[in-house]
Order: C-alpha cells, then sequence, then structure tokens
C-alpha cells in the first residue's frame, strides 16, 4: 500500500515503514537505545532525502525512548538532575549542531559528513563495548566475577572542579564533564538524527562510572528532551520533519520496543553489550562500504538553495 | 504500488476543427489545439504515478495529408522551471567526495513528451534544436557562464541522465494517437514524484517533418487537501507544527506503552 509523504514529496510503502519501525523499536527496546543510529541510515537507503531522514528519525526517537522512559520512572531507575544537567549541555550542543548541518547542506557535503560522522563514532563505540563484553563473558565463563564499577576507582574525570552530588546515580562528580558530554551528544543528534543513546550509555557507565541500571533510564530521558529540541529545530529552520514519515516509525516501533524489552530481560548483561556492539558495528561496516566503494552514480541532483 | 492510475476525468477537447466548413479555393492554414476540462490535478495520499490523458485536434487538417498519415504530433508536459545544483563525486583517499559541482538556471523539473513516431522519425534534429523540443534538446542554463564548455557538456548530460534516471523526464514513442482525422489523444506519464507547481501542456504539428503550430494549456498540480495542508502548515506555522510533531511522538510512545506493555 502506498503512501504519500507529504514533506519528502514521495510515495513510499505504508508496510515497509512500519516493519522497519517494529524491527528497529524491537532492537531499541532491547538495548534500551532510543534507535536514531538505525532508523536515520535504513531510511536513507529507503531513498528517503538525508535531510528529512535526520530530522524525522530526530523526531521519531522521542516516542521510544519517552515510552522507556516512562517504565524506568515506574521502576526508579531514573536520575532526574543528572538528566538535566546532561540536558543543559544537550541544548547548546543541539544549537551549534543545527547551525553546522545547515552550513554543510548548502556546501552539498551534508551527506558525506554524516556518513564519516556514523562510520567513525559506530566504529568505535562498536569496537570497544565488543572488546569489553567478549573479556566479560571470558571472565564469566572461567568462573570470575564481573567486575564493571568499583565504587573506589577513580580516574582523571573525578579530579576535575565544581563537583556535584547525584544521588539516585550515587555520584559525586564534577559538572564539566557531564555537560560536555550532554553538549557532545546534542551536536550530534542534530546532526545526525540520533538520540545519541549509543554513545551516552558506553560513556555513562564507563567514563562517569554510574551505575548500570541507572544508566539507560537517565540517558532516555535526557534524550526525550534533547531530540525534542532538534526535532522543534530542524521543523523550525529547514522545515524537514515528516510527521507522516513519523508517525508510521513510531507506530511499529512503540510496539516492537516492547517486545524488545521483554526479550531483552531473558539475556545477560554482558550478552546483550555484545549483541549491541555486533549491531552497532555492522550498520558501520555497511556505511563504511558506501564511502569507498565506487558508486554507481557519480552525479547527484539538488535544488540550489533551499533543498 | 506502481500501478498507474489514470485521470479519467482530466480533460476534454475542443472541436473547433470540426466546426469551420473547408473551402475549396484556399485551404486554411492548419492549426492545432489542446483543451484540458480541469486546470489542476490533485496528489492524494495513495499517489503512486499516474497517467494523464489530453484530448485536442487539428484545425483545417489537409484529408488527403491525414489519411498518408503525415501529421505527426508532439505533446510535452512540462513542469515549473527551477535552479539545479549538480555535483559530481570523486576520489579523494579513497573516500568518494562531491567535489565539482554546477548550477544551472530554471531547469524544467519535469519534461514528459508523447509523440505519435520516434522523435527521429518526425522531423530533423535541428528543428528539435530550434523549438527547444526534446529532453536532450532543452537548453540549461549554466549559472556560470565562465565555465568552460566541455564541463557544462558533462554536468547537462548528468543533469538530463539523472531526471530520466528519476522519471521526471520521460518519452512515450506512441503515446499519442489519432482516433479520428482531426481528433488525437496523448498520454503522458506523470511519475510518483511528479514536482507539485504550475506545468504547461505544449502540442506541436508537424506536417511532413515540417513544423506548423503550437498549442499550449496550463495544467496545475498539486498535493491535495490533507497532504497540502501538512505541507502549508509545516512551512507557514514551522514552530506550531514542531511542537505539533513532538507531542505527537508522547502520545505515540505513551499509547504504545499502554497498548503494548509487556513488564
Amino acid at each position: 500500500m502506498g503512501i504519500y509523504l507529504p514533506i519528502a514529496e514521495i510515495s513510499v510503502n505504508v508496510f515497509v515503514l512500519l516493519a522497519m519501525g517494529a524491527a528497529v523499536g524491537f532492537l531499541s527496546g532491547m538495548f534500551g537505545v532510543g534507535g536514531g543510529f538505525l532508523i536515520t541510515p535504513l531510511l536513507i537507503f529507503y531513498n528517503i532525502p538525508p535531510a528529512i531522514a535526520v530530522a524525522t528519525g530526530a523526531n521519531q526517537v522521542i516516542a521510544s525512548s519517552f515510552s522507556g522512559a516512562l517504565s524506568h520512572m515506574k521502576r526508579g531507575t531514573l536520575d532526574f538532575k543528572l538528566g538535566g544537567v546532561l540536558l543543559a549541555g544537550g541544548i547548546v550542543g543541539s544549537t551549534g549542531g543545527i547551525f553546522v548541518f545547515g552550513f554543510l547542506r548548502r556546501l552539498g557535503q551534508l551527506d558525506l559528513f554524516i556518513s564519516l560522522l556514523y562510520v567513525v563514532l559506530l566504529g568505535t563505540v562498536g569496537g570497544l563495548m565488543l572488546v569489553e563484553s567478549v573479556n566479560a563473558l571470558r571472565a564469566t565463563r572461567s568462573g570470575a566475577a564481573p567486575v564493571l564499577k568499583k565504587s573506589g576507582q577513580h580516574n582523571w574525570i573525578h579530579r576535575l572542579p565544581l563537583k556535584m552530588r547525584f544521588r539516585a546515580s550515587k555520584l559525586f562528580v564534577s559538572v564539566i564533564p557531564v555537560l560536555g558530554l550532554g553538549a557532545g551528544i546534542g551536536f550530534l543528534s542534530s546532526i545526525m538524527g540520533v538520540g545519541g543513546g549509543f554513545i551516552m550509555v558506553p560513556a555513562l557507565i564507563y567514563l562517569l562510572k554510574v551505575p548500570t541500571n541507572v544508566v539507560i533510564g537517565t540517558s532516555l530521558f535526557q534524550i526525550i528532551f534533547t531530540s525534542a529540541y532538534t526535532t522543534l529545530v530542524h521543523a523550525t529552520t529547514n522545515q524537514t520533519v515528516d510527521v507522516m514519515l513519523a508517525f508510521l516509525l513510531m507506530a511499529g516501533g512503540v510496539a516492537g520496543a516492547q517486545y524488545g524489552a521483554k526479550a531483552g530481560q531473558r539475556l545477560r548483561g554482558e550478552q546483550l553489550r555484545a549483541l549491541l556492539a555486533l549491531l552497532v558495528l555492522a550498520v558501520a561496516i555497511r556505511l563504511a562500504i558506501d564511502l569507498f566503494v565506487t558508486p554507481p552514480n557519480l552525479y547527484s541532483l539538488s535544488g540550489a538553495g533551499l533543498n | 504500488m506502481k500501478g498507474p492510475g489514470s485521470f479519467a476525468a482530466a480533460i476534454f477537447l475542443s472541436l473547433l476543427a470540426a466546426a469551420v466548413p473547408a473551402r475549396a479555393q484556399t485551404p486554411l492554414p492548419e492549426g492545432i489545439q489542446i483543451g484540458l476540462s480541469t486546470d489542476n490535478v490533485s496528489i492524494t495520499a495513495g499517489f503512486s504515478g499516474a497517467d494523464l490523458t489530453i484530448f485536442g485536434s487539428l484545425e483545417n487538417p489537409d484529408p488527403l495529408v491525414a489519411r498518408q498519415g503525415r501529421y505527426d504530433v508532439i505533446v510535452v508536459l512540462e513542469g515549473p522551471p527551477k535552479p539545479v545544483v549538480v555535483r559530481r563525486k570523486d576520489r579523494v583517499l579513497g573516500v568518494w567526495i562531491n567535489l565539482e559541482s554546477e548550477t544551472f538556471e530554471n531547469v524544467p523539473v519535469s519534461y514528459s513528451v508523447a509523440t505519435t513516431r520516434p522523435l527521429q522519425d518526425i522531423t530533423e534534429p535541428n528543428s528539435y534544436k530550434q523549438l527547444s523540443l526534446g529532453a536532450s534538446n532543452l537548453y540549461m542554463q549554466p549559472a556560470d557562464a565562465g565555465e568552460s564548455p566541455a564541463t557544462i557538456e558533462e554536468f547537462t548530460a548528468a543533469l538530463r541522465e539523472r531526471k530520466a534516471a528519476a522519471g521526471l523526464y520521460s518519452e512515450n514513442v506512441g503515446g499519442v494517437q489519432f482516433l479520428s482525422q482531426n481528433l488525437f489523444r496523448a498520454t503522458v506519464r506523470l511519475a510518483p514524484n511528479v514536482p507539485v507547481g504550475t506545468h504547461k501542456a505544449r502540442a506541436f504539428l508537424f506536417k511532413s517533418g515540417l513544423f506548423i503550430k503550437e498549442s499550449s494549456a496550463q495544467l496545475e498540480i498539486r498535493k491535495s487537501g490533507f497532504e497540502q495542508s501538512i505541507f502549508r502548515v509545516a512551512h507557514d506555522y514551522s514552530f506550531l507544527y514542531g511542537v505539533f510533531a513532538i507531542s505527537l511522538a508522547m502520545v505515540t510512545g505513551w499509547l504504545g506503552r499502554l497498548v503494548f506493555r509487556k513488564d
């Protein structure tokens, strides 16, 4: 069944979009990430113009992270104070990102920049997570108890000034890295159409040593606001948010997310992380191939000025 | 999803020619008329491309020439002109990057041609060029006239090729059929991604390879009510639209949890 998208101005298949949303929703519910890093490349593979894929991806992420954050709020695994500080940084980062986005689009290098960012970030994060989780899996197999977090352990981040106490996370840390992390993720969110969960989750766990059970809820909480802000700014400056497209993805996504969350409970933490790492790496490799393989069409068209 | 719908309601003909009695002494000059019964076509949610039918008639056709099939008609549906940037990817350090680009002014967004016979059988390449008729004869005006002719030619060719690949520039040989001596029907293809705006339908009459006359009509292609409203709101009230998109996402997320909750 075809449907005409009012902003993207092309006709697409409803069922393909619903299935795409459901599949990504399942994975995002399973791993506790927004799923933007999957949906945006998928939309681009499906011939949705990159600018619209990015803005609409951000809109779709709101739905899945809102749904996820609600369950975490109920379970009390959400640190509002930490989320709030991350958010303050996120707003600044997003604003910067939107300007860079518009600038690159006028330059004709937006697609390249998005692909490069995806390859570098997903490749790094996926690679690191894979190494860590495989080590953890080996450790559990050989009988040793997994050591993820030692509360006494400190790194350079804990020596920075302007310390602040985050009770829910049992954390006493400088606000500088928290704001910085928020800003960095806000920037990526507006350029890549992602919530940034796939970076936020490992960063909170490994850099700030936040307990894993609080990480996902808090990351989802701040992602709601960062992607809402991104959606709003893209809607006002670039008019690239397609609600019809976003709605179809969300409808599939929220359904898939609940099933995914259930499936995720059957797996152990390090197994989940290893699977997520493989998924992230697969997307990175797929995008890297596109960068290096001779494209079937060397020429591309775009409207001058607006599009 | 590609099934071409047909705009049955689209068009009607003007039979001016039939009303004029042929005179024996000096044959009146031949002419051509096309008429559209509607001056707008709406794109609805289910739109996946369509065939647009245009009816037309010849004025004062010479019965002998008509019987020998020496009248040819070419009908063109031309989309609104827009500036276009053509970019070429080149390899830099192993990575394919958009490097060179060329901007063209006033390029018709779409260009569908329907003809009675293959273009090369109707008339000389030169007369197509003079009439600027056919996708390969459209003059694309580069924004920067200082570029070398070779570069401009390369990018112009790429522009035509990309437009054809997107289904926006198309040619329908045999798409114009004579129903009687002076009545014809042309079928032009509207691609699924047909641009909205004012399109211009033009009909060219050839007699034994000579250009005789041209006639044109305008057609507005627009999104239907709902799609158009969304598009307009997104542009005119973009802030409210953004707020709406966010609320929609939140409500969907909340409802989704209520409906599908598994915990």
